[in-house]
């Protein structure tokens, strides 16, 4: 089925975390003596790290192949192998890299060897469980075993494994400190709305490959649905008529919504975005890696990877690009007011995955990986930024107590800066570049009303930057609002927690010349400038497009700058120069401002539609009806009831204890038996 | 020769007179020997049938006989167990009376 290049390497990626992780989980749950904290950490890190040089090994290998066919096939062994003829289903344990996930791979494991060193200096200080150091690590492992399991995956269903280990870990990581009831409700909530994302992933899973059945070519890899893709592209599928939707829908319309809604659970797209910021509850590193720069980009990855099915279902797409940029705006707009330093940056991540999906969804899918990409590397470093903060701040996230920080931090300051302007589309960041290609790519394409799109993609980006310098003002200029106690004694972390900080804070800087748009390398007179899109575009399907010319697309530019700029320049005049004025426009749009601060009321409109009457069903309902009811009263506790009644009152003298009587008994039957039986 | 017939109606004969002696008799040993009764009649009408299908020159077939042999065996070693029960029953209760042994009811 698949016709890559052998390779042996590929296996040893995801397995390395996996090791580790069952290393910490017999050591905790076997052993039970506690493992001293530089062992865990050198295993843990040891792991990530070397998965990550494989990782690298193997991007080699796969640039020694041709340009247009690279791809590298590790084939494990057929882990469900079903059926027979035209409708056998066989999943191979087998991973694949082509391009498309070999970005991936160096992001999940580049990103994550940083997240998991910083990790030992972040988590070092933590005694609320004595195991808790090691049980960290072995979340984190296993966390990095199911996605790297997820983006090197060849064919749907083992992505899909990848896809809830994912979500398990998110669950275990965002619930760590589980004696908070509020962490484990948190965990809870992320998981739950995850589910109904699944669901959608696992319906559209059915119809492509039953759709495949019937056209006679069962396939779940990607290279083998690709390759019969052609013969059910024109099917169409008639839904029940009680559906408000219509009828008759395009068959890859349908699928690609199905996926696309197992992305928005996974990818925290309106409406499934309300467990991410919840999802805060975690420590910081699980925001970092999990919730900002890898798990959640994981929707994203997946629309990319099906690129040549939203490149045939144009309806889907706009529904896409539509979704993501109303996202994006949304999320940005909760950013504003928020307090909570994670919060902010939870509800930026939100907007960001909007724009990366604004791009898929206008078939910029290279544009959205780009985005993936240096989102990846600054997001990670505000967050991981961010719990340097608070560490300093002795576990204080609220910027209200913060403040005047630019003069204590020395050396967490001018990274966290870099991190800000990189987010903001400062020129020559790499924010800027891939944020300028979504611009351009949504002004490009021919999804219906895409020129509203661009808007608000323009809009968003002004908005980021105002919520992104509003933070890092109240945060480090001003005057320190900390407790006097605690105000003394604010200095920087250990060097674990700085270190990974300047690494991540060199890729945001340099990262967007990976993919450094044409138009800008026409600048500087350099051919294919953009190399990752090059290097991209034998595993992405791309889609019609206006032609653009570069004065248009440095206009474009120009704009987002000039907004950007705006927001800024409206950050410092708000929160420095007259600190006073927030709070007086607060009080004078004190309607917008509150639905702001409580973010639409989304959570309470959930809460009162979705949650509450769910809940009073399963308890009144089915619990109480159906199952103490129903279940245990009538069909258990009934029968035994019944059948004993019967037996004490009359039953039991059947046995009468003569053993003729029952002689006679069997004799009868026996002659009923024969005489029924004869002809 | 005696026909087939003749040997199943004795057979039959013989089943019917061990069925109602195990139903009608009180003694626990008569009723082991009506049941005795009736496994040879079952004997006899296995013989009778293997005479009628006697299987072929080449080949010939004696699974009646075979089976024969195998319900003797497990007759003795009834009949065997049987009476080490009422053995005991009598040692126990001075009786064989089968109506006198009923407690294992409601």
């Amino acid at each position: 089925m698949v016709n890559g290049v052998d390779s042996d390497l590929l296996h040893w990626i995801p397995l390395l975390p996996l090791a580790a992780a069952i290393y910490h989980g017999v050591m905790i749950g076997l052993v039970r003596r506690q493992t001293p904290q530089t062992v865990v950490a050198a295993v843990s890190c040891g792991a990530v790290i070397l998965a990550f040089v494989v990782s690298f090994m193997a991007l080699l290998d796969l640039l020694d192949q041709p340009e247009t066919s690279r791809l590298l096939v590790d084939n494990v062994y057929t882990w469900i192998g079903a059926g027979i003829g035209t409708s056998a289903i066989s999943a191979e344990l087998a991973f694949r890299l082509d391009p498309l996930s070999a970005v991936m791979i160096l992001v999940v494991t580049g990103v994550g060897s940083l997240i998991h060193i910083y990790s030992i200096g972040y988590m070092d200080d933590d005694h609320r469980d004595d195991k808790g150091f090691q049980r960290f690590f072995c979340y984190l492992n296993l966390f990095t075993f199911s996605m790297l399991v997820l983006v090197l995956a060849d064919n749907l269903v083992l992505m899909f494994l990848g896809w809830e280990g994912v979500g398990l870990c998110s669950y275990l990581l965002i619930g760590f400190w589980y004696s908070d009831s509020f962490n484990a409700y948190c965990g809870s909530k992320a998981f739950i709305v995850n589910r109904i994302g699944d669901f959608g992933f696992l319906i559209g899973l059915f119809l492509l490959f039953g759709a495949l059945v019937e056209a006679g070519h069962p396939a779940v890899s990607f290279s083998g649905i690709e390759q019969h893709f052609s013969s059910i592209v024109d099917r169409t599928l008639t839904l029940p008529a009680w559906l408000p939707f219509g009828t008759e829908w395009r068959l890859v319309n349908v699928i690609g919504l199905c996926f696309f809604v197992g992305a928005c659970g996974k990818s925290a797209q309106l409406p499934l975005y309300v467990w991410l910021p919840d999802a805060m509850a975690g420590p910081t590193p699980v925001s970092a890696l999990i919730h900002a720069a890898t798990m959640v980009t994981a929707g994203v990855y997946m629309v990319c990877r099906m690129s040549f099915l939203y490149a045939a279902a144009p309806e889907a797409s706009a529904v896409i690009a539509w979704t993501g940029g109303i996202t994006a705006l949304f999320a940005a707009t909760i950013a504003v007011t928020q307090t909570d330093i994670k919060k902010v940056l939870a509800y930026s991540t939100v907007s960001q995955l909007g724009y990366m999906f604004l791009a898929a969804g206008c078939g910029g899918f290279s544009a959205a990986v780009f985005h993936l990409g240096t989102h990846a590397f600054f997001k990670a470093l505000l967050f991981l930024g961010a719990g340097a903060v608070i560490l300093a701040m002795h576990h204080e996230q609220d910027m209200e107590k913060m403040g005047g920080l630019w003069s204590r931090l020395h050396a967490t300051r001018w990274v966290f800066l870099i991190g800000v302007l990189a987010i903001a589309g400062v020129p020559g960041l790499s924010g800027f570049f891939s944020k300028d290609e979504i611009l351009v790519a949504a002004y490009a394409s021919h999804v219906p009303g895409h020129d509203w799109l661009y808007g608000i993609g323009l809009l968003t980006a002004g908005i980021t930057s105002f919520y992104m310098f509003r933070l890092f003002f109240r945060v480090f200029l001003g005057d320190c609002r900390a407790p006097v106690a605690t105000r003394d004694h604010i200095t920087d972390p250990g060097g674990f927690v700085v270190k990974p900080l300047w690494v991540l804070a060199f890729f945001s800087v340099v990262g967007g010349y990976f993919g450094l748009p044409q138009v800008w390398g026409d600048l500087i007179e350099m051919e294919n400038s953009n190399s990752l899109a090059n290097f991209l575009a034998p595993v992405l399907t791309s889609t019609e497009a206006h032609h653009l010319d570069h004065s248009t697309e440095y206009g474009m530019a120009l704009a987002a700058v000039g907004l950007a700029a705006a927001g800024a320049a409206l950050a410092w005049l708000l929160y420095v120069k007259r600190p006073g004025l927030p709070d007086r426009l607060a009080k004078q749009m004190s309607g917008i401002h509150r639905t702001l601060l409580n973010k639409y009321y989304i959570d309470e409109i959930y809460d009162a539609v979705f949650v509450r009457p769910l809940v009073a069903f399963s308890d009144r309902v089915l619990f109480r009806t159906v199952d103490a009811g129903l279940i245990d009263g009538v069909a258990v506790n009934g029968t035994a009831n019944t059948i004993r009644s019967l037996a004490a009152n009359g039953l039991k003298y059947v046995h009468s204890g003569l053993t003729q009587t029952y002689v006679f008994m069997m004799l009868v039957g026996a002659v009923a038996i024969v005489m029924y039986l004869l002809p | 020769m005696i026909p087939t017939e003749h040997v199943i109606a004795l057979s039959a004969a013989l089943f019917t007179v061990g069925v109602i002696g195990a139903l009608v008799r009180r003694n626990l040993i008569v009723i082991l020997m009506s049941i005795e009764l009736m496994l040879n009649a079952a004997n006899l009408a296995f013989v009778g049938f293997n005479r009628m299908w006697p299987g072929t020159e080449g080949a010939p077939a004696v699974d009646g006989q075979i089976f024969v042999l195998i319900v003797i065996t497990v007759a003795a070693s009834e009949v065997a167990v049987g009476l080490g029960i009422f053995l005991s029953m009598f040692r126990n209760r001075d009786s064989v009376n089968v109506e006198e042994v009923n407690l294992l009811k409601w």
